[in-house]
């Protein structure tokens, strides 16, 4: 393995395993080691593979694939995806095949009541530097506050208010 | 794990075919759909059933709907029914995510493209501060718990802490926080 699929495969499967409250809660994470840490690619084209993302069908933990890949190629994209499931997904087999007998135990809802608090804390840093990553002028970071309004004040669905973003940066407003 | 509906078990090839169903349905958050298949359209789970396991999925760590197509698959058919789920969960939207991604490497120079996409990105900025909002609002964070919620966006966002030094050090310390209060 070249040296960069090795480093997205140890990066990948660190994060799989921190990855408490689902895959945003590493996006700082993933922006510090593919931005900051070996330069991979710049802020703006983290925040651009990751609105793809959020722009296609299925789960979003594909951001990592779209990372792999322009780290690596179609290799990559498979290291990286595979290393990101694989060690939750043989923890959650390993615990769903005796899963029943820890049904409504006690520890599971005390380990979730201490784990929300900081899976919270870290959803809103990804939000908070995925913004600056991706928000180089007033505009931007004005469709950004109209984003988090109207989610917050309507049940729009989410791909319409990236269309309408779309279409604002189309008409040269952003 | 017992073998709750051994007469109505979904094999591991309809466990495949429904997960990628499921994966290439929902566009920022596939988790409502596989609700939608397992417990309405299935009647794989009951929603008691479905509810259990998807805490079971926040509790451990990795992407949640990921977590849940294994769970799901393990219950019905083993080590085979896991890959199966896993493997339809996820074969299709990376198939069509990478296609995307060359889609945009070939033409995201496209002064058009880039302007739309300058636009989508800060949108999809939006929806993370959002949902990160949301479950602020909902989520039963209670004054002193909503420390470490400040901590996690101090250490991370601001000092640009390693997350795995961070956790190691603050989830110890919250689930602490929460059996000392559940005390």
């Amino acid at each position: 393995m070249s040296e960069a699929l090795t480093q997205l495969a140890i990066d990948f499967s660190l994060l799989s395993l921190f990855a408490f409250g689902g895959v945003i809660t590493v996006l700082p994470e993933m922006h510090r080691n593919v931005v900051e840490v070996h330069g991979w690619m710049s802020g703006a084209e983290f925040a651009q593979l990751f609105a793809l993302a959020q722009a296609s069908p299925g789960p979003n933990i594909l951001i990592v694939s779209l990372i792999g890949w322009k780290v690596a190629g179609l290799a990559g994209a498979v290291v990286a995806t595979g290393a990101v499931c694989a060690p939750s997904s043989l923890l959650t087999y390993a615990v769903s095949r005796v899963w029943q007998r820890f049904r409504g135990a006690r520890w599971r809802k005390v380990v979730e009541d201490g784990l929300v608090p900081v899976t919270v804390g870290l959803m809103l840093a990804g939000g908070y530097l995925i913004t600056l990553a991706a928000d180089h002028s007033v505009a931007g970071f004005a469709i950004t506050a109209a984003t988090v309004a109207v989610v917050l004040t309507t049940r729009i669905h989410p791909l319409w208010l990236l269309a309408a973003a779309g279409l604002l940066g189309l008409a040269g407003w952003v | 794990m017992t073998e709750k509906h051994p007469a109505s078990a979904p094999s591991a090839g309809e466990l495949f075919l429904r997960f990628t169903q499921v994966g290439v349905s929902g566009f920022g958050g596939v988790m409502p759909w596989a609700r939608r298949m397992l417990v309405e359209e299935r009647r794989w789970l009951s929603d008691e059933e479905f509810s259990e396991a998807l805490s079971l999925c926040q509790v451990l760590p990795g992407p949640n709907i990921v977590n849940m197509a294994v769970c799901v698959g393990t219950r019905f058919r083993g080590a085979r029914g896991a890959m199966a789920a896993f493997a339809g969960l996820l074969c299709a939207p990376f198939a069509i995510i990478l296609a995307l991604g060359a889609l945009f490497t070939q033409y995201g120079e496209l002064p058009a493209i880039s302007a739309a996409f300058r636009g989508i990105s800060a949108a999809a900025a939006g929806l993370i501060v959002a949902m990160g909002l949301k479950m602020a609002a909902s989520r039963r964070l209670r004054s002193p718990m909503a420390v470490f919620a400040l901590a996690a966006f101090v250490g991370i966002a601001l000092a640009r802490l390693p997350l795995g030094v961070f956790l190691l050090v603050a989830a110890p310390a919250s689930v602490a926080a929460a059996v000392w209060r559940g005390r």
